[in-house]
C-alpha cells in the first residue's frame, strides 16, 4: 500500500448482485447505511424466469398450492431449511417489501401480481406448468386456472422456442392449446427474445406484428408468447397488443436472456441508486483480510491492482453451486470460492457425489455456507449469508429461489442494521422506503435470533448518536 | 481456516501478474453462452450490423485460427467499450478477445488511411497546434467536413474538438518548481486531449493536486496508443505505449513514492490494464511497473479522502450537474469515485445518469460508417441528460464530453472542474 491507496469504507459490503444481494443492499441503503455491492458480473436475474417463486414443492410431492400454508410443513420436514430458520413471517414481510420497493422503482404500470397465499401455475416453454407466487403483470394471464382455449405463438426466427411442443404438452394437461407461427424478419444473425422486445416498443413494428399474429389466431381467448413483450415499456406494449388482438396476452419465460429478469434487475438497480447505494460490476472478490475469524476487508480486482473494501459487516450473496460460488473439484471436494468459508451439506468423502437420475435430488443439492441460526457464517461472525449460498435448500426442486433470496436478503439487512445500531438512524428517519416493522428490538446477542420485523430506527430515540456515515 | 491477519487471496502485485498470464483464450472455456453480455452490449442493441459480443466473441472465436482473419467481419463493429467483460459472470474477457480479432481482421484487410490519421492524436496535435486558428477554421467549414467525409470517411457530423493552439506541456515547462511534500510525488500524465485540445483541464488538475499538498511533476510523455489499438493497429500501438511506459517507468524508478495520475480515464485504463492484456504486453517490465502505480485522478483524491487527507475547504456551488461515468471509467472497476467527490461540495446537486455508453468510444463515432451507430447508442444517455434538467454534465473522458456537448448542446466538463472551483482556485 502506498500513500495513494486507501480501503474504501462502508457500513456494509454486499457480495453479489442477484436478487438476494440487491435486496440486502437496497434495504440497508434505505435504512441509511452506506452500502457497496461488489459483483463479479451480472447474475441470477438475467438467467431466471423473472417470477418470484416462494415454494413450489416439498420432497417431490405434488406442486404446493399455497406457499404460505405449506411453509410450516416444510419447516418441520426440513428444520435446516432457510425458511425454517427465518420463519414464515419474514417471508411474508419480504414479499410485501419487494412489492413496495419494486412498485417505487419500476416503469409505470409494470409490477408483480399474486401473493404467497396461492401459487399460480404458469406454462413453461416446454408446456409444463410451474408454480409461482408472484408473477410479472405480463405473465398473469398465463395462469392455468384461467386457461381454456389458448394459442401459443412463436416465430422460426426464435430458435429456442417451439410453440408446437409447448401446445402439445399443454393439451396433455387438459388445456385446449394450439400452436401458431408467424414469420418475422429480424435482420439479425442471432435473434433473441430481447431483440424482439426492443422492436415491439416501436409502435409501427408492433402494429405489423399484431396484424400478422391476428391473422393466424382462431377462437382462442388468450395468446401466449415468448417473454418479449417490451423491455422498458412492457405494460404499455402489453395493453396495446391486447387491444389490437382483442385477447388477453401473456408471456412464457424463455431461455436466457430473460427479458422479465432484466426488467427485475433494472428496477432493483434503480431502487439501489435511489437509496444511495453503490454497485461495482466486474469486481471479483479475490481475497480477504481477517482477524479472529472476522472479515476486516475484502479485496476486489480492479484495473492494474486490487481495491480494498472495508466494513464492519459483509453480506455474502454470491450464489451457490449454480453460480460457481461453491465449486466441486475433480477430487470431489467442495469449496466456497469467495471467502473460503466452511460448508454444510457435503456428504462424507466415501458417499457418491452424484446419482443417476438427473431430476432426483443430487447429494450436493443442499450444500451451502455453514451458518448459525442468525444466518451468519460459522467461520466469520460478521458475514451474513443470503440467497442460494445458504445451505439446506434445493431451489431447483423446491421452487423457492426468489423467496429465499428476498427473505434472506431482507433478514441480512435487518440484522446488519440492528448491529450498526443508532449509527445510521439519522439518515434512516428520512429514508423514503422504510421497512415494515414493529417495535421489537432485534437481538444483538449472538446466541439470540434477531426478531423479524424491525429496523433499528423503529425503536431508536432521537437522542441516539448521530452518525450518517462511517467516519472516514 | 487461515490464520489471523492472513490473506486468503492475493493482495500483492506478483500474484495478480501470475493470474494475468492465464491467457485471454483460456477464459473462453468459462463461457456458458448465458448471453448476459448480449443484454448489456450498447452497440448490438442499436444496430444489427454487430450481432453481439457473444456471437462475435466466444462463439466465433472457435472458428478463428491464429494469424488468419476472422471468418465473420462483423467484429469490426464492436466499439471496444468493454461493458461485456464487466457484466460477464464467468470472467470471460470478451471485449479483449474481440479487440484481438479486430486486429487480425485489419491485418488481413488493411487499415484505411482515415484510421491511420485519426488514431494518431499526438501527431495531429503537433502538426495542427502551430496553425491552430487555421486548422480550427478549416474543421469548422462545412465544405471541408463534407470533403473529409467523402475522401477520408470521417463523418461530417461527428464531434471534432478544436485545437487549443498552445500545448499543455509548454505551460507545464514554464511553471515554477513544484511545491508540495516530496514524499507525495505525482507524475501527471495528461494525455493527448489535455495536451492539444483542453490544456486548461490540465492546469486545473495540477492546481487541485497542489492544493492538496502533492508535488506534481510533468515529465515528457506522449500518446498511450489506445486509438491505434482500438483501430486494430497493434504493432504501432505497442510501440507507442511502450515508449510512453518507458518514460513514465524511468520517473517512477527514480522515486519510490511517486505515482502516475491522469485525468483521461481511457488513457489511464490503457496504462493500467488494456495495453498489457489486449496487446499482450504482460511481460513488459515498464508497463508492469506503470500499471500498478497509475491512478485516475478521482480515484486518487477519493483515496486521500478515505485517509482523511483531502482538503475539504470547499465553498458552495449552488448548481445542478448531471454525472455520466464513461464505459472506460467503469472499466477501472473502482465504482464512481467522482460521485463521492462531487458529493463533498456544498450546494452542488448531482444527478447520477445510468446510461452505459455515449457511443463515441474514442474514434469509433468519428468513422463515417459508424457515426450513426454511435448516435443511436447515445440516445439513452442524451435522453437522460435532457430529463435530468441539469445544464451541465460532468464526465471523466474527453471524447465523451465532446460527444455529449455535440449531442445535447450542454456544457460538459471533467468532474475535477467542480473541485477546482469549490476550492476557489479559479480566482
Amino acid at each position: 500500500m502506498s500513500w495513494a491507496d486507501a480501503a474504501r469504507r462502508f457500513d456494509a459490503v454486499v457480495i453479489g448482485a442477484g436478487t438476494a444481494g440487491m435486496t440486502a443492499a437496497i434495504a440497508l441503503a434505505q435504512a441509511g447505511a452506506r452500502v457497496c455491492v461488489l459483483a463479479f458480473g451480472l447474475g441470477s436475474t438475467h438467467l431466471a424466469a423473472g417470477t418470484i417463486d416462494v415454494l413450489g414443492a416439498i420432497d417431490g410431492e405434488d406442486p404446493v398450492r399455497s406457499p404460505q400454508r405449506s411453509l410450516a410443513r416444510l419447516a418441520s420436514a426440513r428444520p435446516d431449511h432457510p425458511y425454517a430458520l427465518m420463519g414464515a413471517s419474514t417471508v411474508a414481510e419480504a414479499l410485501a417489501w419487494f412489492a413496495r420497493t419494486f412498485a417505487g422503482a419500476a416503469p409505470r404500470g409494470y409490477g408483480y401480481v399474486g401473493d404467497a397465499g396461492r401459487n399460480m401455475m404458469l406454462p413453461t416453454a416446454l408446456g409444463t406448468l410451474r408454480p409461482s407466487a408472484l408473477v410479472p403483470t405480463t405473465m398473469a394471464a398465463g395462469d392455468a386456472a384461467g386457461l381454456d382455449r389458448v394459442a401459443i405463438a412463436g416465430t422460426p426466427a426464435l430458435r429456442d422456442f417451439h410453440p408446437g411442443l409447448c401446445a402439445a404438452n399443454l393439451r396433455d394437461a387438459g388445456i385446449r392449446a394450439r400452436a401458431v407461427q408467424i414469420q418475422l424478419d429480424l435482420d439479425r444473425a442471432d435473434a433473441s427474445a430481447l431483440g424482439v422486445a426492443r422492436r415491439l416498443e416501436e409502435p409501427a413494428w408492433r402494429a405489423a406484428f399484431c396484424r400478422r399474429l391476428g391473422a393466424v389466431l382462431g377462437a382462442e381467448d388468450r395468446v401466449g408468447l415468448p417473454a418479449m413483450i417490451g423491455l422498458h415499456q412492457a405494460a404499455q406494449v402489453l395493453a396495446d397488443m391486447e387491444q389490437r388482438l382483442q385477447r388477453r396476452v401473456f408471456e412464457i419465460p424463455t431461455l436466457p436472456p430473460s427479458v422479465p429478469g432484466m426488467r427485475l434487475f433494472e428496477a432493483l438497480r434503480r431502487a439501489l441508486r435511489a437509496a444511495g447505494g453503490t454497485l461495482v460490476l466486474g469486481a471479483e472478490v479475490s481475497g480477504a483480510e481477517r482477524s479472529g475469524g472476522r472479515v476486516l476487508s475484502v479485496a476486489a480486482r480492479s484495473a492494474g491492482r486490487q481495491t480494498r473494501y472495508r466494513a464492519p459487516w459483509f453480506v455474502l450473496a454470491s450464489g451457490g453451486l449454480g453460480a460457481g460460488a461453491i465449486e466441486l473439484d475433480s477430487r470431489g471436494r467442495a469449496r466456497e470460492r469467495v471467502l473460503g468459508l466452511g460448508l454444510r451439506g457435503v456428504a462424507p468423502a466415501s458417499a457418491p457425489r452424484f446419482v443417476e437420475d438427473f431430476f432426483a435430488e443430487q447429494p450436493l443439492a443442499r450444500v451451502g455456507v455453514a451458518v448459525d441460526e442468525r444466518l451468519c457464517a460459522q467461520d466469520a461472525p460478521n458475514v451474513v449469508v443470503a440467497g442460494a449460498a445458504l445451505p439446506g435448500q434445493a431451489p431447483w426442486l423446491e421452487g423457492c429461489g426468489e423467496g429465499v433470496a428476498l427473505a434472506s436478503g431482507l433478514w441480512a439487512a435487518r440484522l446488519v442494521s440492528a448491529e450498526l445500531g443508532g449509527r445510521c438512524q439519522a439518515t434512516q428517519r428520512s429514508s423514503p422506503g422504510s421497512m415494515p416493522g414493529d417495535a421489537a428490538k432485534p437481538g444483538i446477542d449472538a446466541t439470540r435470533r434477531p426478531s423479524p420485523g424491525s429496523m433499528p430506527g423503529d425503536t431508536a430515540t432521537e437522542s441516539g448518536d448521530r452518525c450518517q456515515r462511517m467516519e472516514r | 481456516m487461515p490464520e489471523d491477519g492472513a490473506l486468503t487471496g492475493s493482495m500483492d502485485g506478483d500474484l495478480i501478474d501470475l493470474r494475468d498470464h492465464e491467457t485471454l483464450r483460456a477464459s473462453l472455456d468459462h463461457c456458458v453462452k448465458c448471453t448476459i453480455c448480449e443484454t448489456a452490449c450498447p452497440v448490438s442493441n442499436a444496430t444489427p450490423l454487430f450481432p453481439g459480443p457473444k456471437y462475435a466473441g466466444p462463439q466465433s472465436e472457435r472458428y478463428r485460427i491464429a494469424g488468419r482473419p476472422p471468418v465473420d467481419p462483423s467484429v469490426d463493429y464492436c466499439s471496444g467499450c468493454g461493458i461485456c467483460s464487466q457484466v460477464c459472470p464467468q470472467g470471460v474477457r470478451i471485449a479483449e478477445l474481440n479487440a484481438r480479432a479486430r486486429a487480425e481482421l485489419k491485418r488481413a484487410n488493411g487499415v484505411p488511411l482515415r484510421d491511420r490519421i485519426i488514431a494518431r492524436p499526438a501527431l495531429l496535435g503537433r502538426l495542427a497546434t502551430p496553425v491552430a486558428p487555421l486548422a480550427n477554421r478549416l474543421l469548422g467549414l462545412r465544405p471541408a467536413r463534407v470533403a473529409a467525409h467523402a475522401v477520408l470517411g470521417i463523418h461530417s457530423d461527428a464531434p471534432l474538438p478544436r485545437f487549443a493552439g498552445r500545448r499543455f506541456s509548454a505551460w507545464a515547462r514554464g511553471r515554477a518548481a513544484p511545491g508540495g511534500a516530496r514524499s507525495r510525488h505525482v507524475i501527471y500524465f495528461h494525455g493527448c486531449g489535455t495536451e492539444y485540445y483542453e490544456p486548461w483541464e490540465g492546469r486545473r488538475v495540477v492546481a487541485v493536486l497542489e492544493h492538496n499538498g502533492l508535488a506534481v511533476t510533468v515529465p515528457r510523455q506522449g500518446c498511450c496508443g489506445l486509438p491505434l489499438q482500438s483501430s486494430g493497429m497493434f504493432d504501432d500501438a505497442r510501440r507507442t505505449v511502450r515508449r510512453l511506459a518507458r518514460r513514465l517507468a524511468r520517473e517512477l524508478a527514480r522515486d519510490e513514492h511517486a505515482i502516475v495520475v491522469g485525468n483521461a480515464t481511457s488513457c489511464t485504463l490503457m496504462l493500467k490494464r488494456e495495453a498489457r492484456e489486449i496487446l499482450g504486453l504482460e511481460d513488459d517490465p515498464d508497463l508492469s511497473l506503470v500499471s500498478r502505480r497509475t491512478y485516475d485522478v478521482c480515484e486518487l483524491l477519493l483515496a486521500l479522502h478515505e485517509r482523511g487527507e483531502l482538503r475539504t475547504d470547499l465553498e458552495p456551488i449552488n448548481e445542478v450537474v448531471a454525472y455520466h461515468a464513461p464505459c472506460q471509467q467503469q472499466g477501472h472497476l473502482i465504482g464512481k469515485p467522482a460521485l463521492d467527490l462531487l458529493a463533498l461540495i456544498p450546494g452542488l446537486e448531482v444527478r447520477e445518469l445510468s446510461a452505459a455508453c455515449c457511443g463515441i468510444a474514442g474514434t469509433y463515432g468519428l468513422k463515417a460508417e459508424k457515426h450513426r451507430i454511435a448516435m443511436a447508442v447515445a440516445r439513452d444517455l442524451f435522453e437522460q441528460i435532457r430529463a435530468s434538467g441539469a445544464p451541465a454534465v460532468a464526465c471523466d473522458s474527453e471524447t465523451c464530453r465532446w460527444q455529449i456537448a455535440h449531442g445535447t448542446g450542454r456544457r460538459s466538463v471533467h468532474p475535477i472542474d467542480y473541485l477546482y472551483r469549490a476550492y476557489g482556485l479559479d480566482r
